[in-house]
């Protein structure tokens, strides 16, 4: 198994941590991972996104020009990867802001009102959890137990106390994830 | 007991060196190497282990610290990103030239100039013919992978101190910023297990004073002194270090190292599943080049793409490695833009297949 990603959005929608958070998950259960986020200008208020692989294999190249699965948060993102998904892939989508959906037919397509669905959870920070949990729900690569074992990994000691609350979120994610018509 | 993270190769180098034993870091802040001044002050190594981690006021300080520490027999090292090492280039040259043994770390950007903080390999030059002035080398080691990153901190410094010479680990943006699993040794001491007859640790009755210097004003002694240098460059060459990819039944062969080689993995196994007998090279050291193993490899095989994110630099030592016996093509990305497997696909189909 060989699962590539690209997650993209706006900086600060913690797409940089969602990335870091499904690595260490599948470093939790012994499998070869990579982490290349975009880094530059770029991430100061404009776009950012992250290729993460996760795979039964060593990885060869951390950079990829095509994708098994695109997570989109933002209208440029999906203006600028959604013909880079591989036919038969997957590409999943927060409506939130999107004007022009997508519109190819040879890809499965999913959104998940992660953006609504953290205000009304009023707990706007776990917004990336959400949608990790949508696609967990899509593509189980890595196990619950693992992502949680991420967090903690992933978050500073201080910040612990809020592992329940992005549990929550990602079972919230798994819940209202639908596929877009 | 090692312990396995999953880190930036930044980090790594920073968290390598720590537990390296190594005596003194001393920096300048710059994009994308940041991290390691970064996570080494974080860290606080002067309590796990005694260490020094000192930003100078700029990069010339920081490698003139670097020269000064050397001199006392210190494991010391620092790092930067290509404007920053040009002006550095002064200092390693008399580390050089004083046979000093330390480590600099290049996390190359795109150039010329100040150019972008995007990754790019166009220091290999810099890096390989000397850079600074003088006729010097430095041994030359191109990470591909965040555990490189880490090990090659402990090998850049048993290289620096076996010939006495500056080692740079030569990265770019993308090794450095990029996360994988990296697995570390135990804390070593910070020891004096090698060889300090010659540095400046105060004279003792027994023996004549050391002196380090670059500084030869009789032409026949510095005549003396770069034959005796001219000699170490060559004894490097029995710690050259490459691997190879699926080289046995190969009918083309790519040439890349660091992040373009990674990229190039990724292009062989596409290659290999359409039938395309491909196989890859990939120097670990550049400074000695592994020119040995391709001279050899070019008897077998029926062209030759060294693949680079630069204009075209590494070629030139894979052209003198394979001395005219088959054709040697270049693909390469300048200017801090990255290929992408299918791109270096596309330039093996082109260039390295189109004439076959």
């Amino acid at each position: 198994m060989t699962e590539e990603i690209i997650i993209a959005g706006f900086g600060g929608q913690g797409v940089l941590s969602m990335g870091k958070i499904l690595a260490y998950a599948g470093m939790m259960q012994e499998q070869e991972v990579s982490w290349m986020p975009s880094y530059g200008p770029e991430m100061r208020g404009g776009t950012a996104n992250v290729i993460v692989i996760v795979s039964d294999e060593r990885v060869s190249s951390p950079v990829l020009q095509s994708f098994d699965t695109a997570i989109i948060l933002n209208q440029q993102s999906l203006d600028k990867f959604e013909s880079t998904v591989k036919p038969g892939g997957l590409l999943l989508y927060d409506p939130n802001g999107i004007s022009r959906p997508p519109e190819r037919d040879d890809i499965r397509v999913f959104k998940v009102d992660a953006a609504a669905e953290a205000a009304r959870m009023s707990a706007n920070k776990t917004f990336n959890m959400i949608v990790l949990g949508a696609y967990l729900q899509l593509n189980p690569i890595v196990e619950l137990e693992n992502v949680i074992k991420g967090l903690k990994s992933s978050l500073p000691e201080r910040h612990h106390h809020l592992i329940p609350a992005n549990e929550k979120a990602i079972t919230r994610g798994m819940e209202i994830v639908t596929k877009a018509s | 007991m090692s312990e396995i993270r999953l880190m930036k190769g930044n980090e790594a180098i920073a968290e390598a060196a720590i537990r390296a034993g190594v005596d003194g870091y001393f920096g300048y802040p710059i994009t994308p190497q940041s991290e390691i001044l970064e996570y080494l002050m974080m860290e606080r190594p002067e309590e796990r282990t005694g260490m020094v981690v000192l930003q100078a006021e700029s990069e010339i300080a920081a490698i003139n610290m670097v020269y000064g520490a050397a001199g006392t027999g210190k494991k010391v090292m620092t790092s930067s990103s290509s404007p920053g090492i040009s002006l550095k280039l002064e200092g390693i040259s008399y580390i050089a030239g004083a046979e000093l043994p330390c480590l600099i770390v290049n996390v190359v950007r795109g150039g010329p100039g100040l150019g972008t903080i995007q990754p790019s390999q166009a220091d290999y030059f810099q890096a390989t013919k000397g850079g600074g002035h003088g006729d010097y080398n430095l041994i030359v080691l191109a990470p591909a992978s965040v555990q490189e990153m880490a090990d090659f901190v402990e090998l850049g410094f048993e290289l620096a101190f076996k010939y006495r010479n500056p080692c740079m680990i030569l990265s770019d943006g993308l090794i450095g910023q990029m996360m994988e699993k990296v697995e570390f040794h135990e804390q070593k001491e910070r020891t004096k297990d090698f060889d300090q007859s010659w540095a400046t640790t105060g004279k003792t009755k027994d023996r004549e004073r050391n002196i380090i210097t670059s500084l030869n004003l009789d032409p026949e002694l510095q005549y003396e002194h770069n034959l005796k240098l001219q000699e170490k460059y060559k004894r490097m060459k029995e710690d050259v270090m490459f691997e190879t990819f699926n080289t046995e039944d190969a009918e083309f062969l790519l040439v890349a190292y660091g992040s373009s080689a990674r990229i190039c993995q990724k292009a062989v196994d596409v290659a290999r599943s359409r039938g395309q007998k491909l196989g890859l090279l990939r120097p670990q050291t550049l400074f000695p080049f592994p020119e040995e193993a391709i001279a050899k490899l070019s008897k077998r095989v029926k062209g030759i793409l060294a693949v680079e994110l630069s204009a075209g630099q590494m070629v030139d030592d894979v052209k003198l490695a394979v001395n005219g016996r088959i054709p040697v093509h270049h693909f390469g990305t300048p200017g801090g833009k990255i290929h992408s497997p299918d791109d270096v696909l596309k330039a093996i189909d082109e260039k390295l297949l189109g004439g076959f």
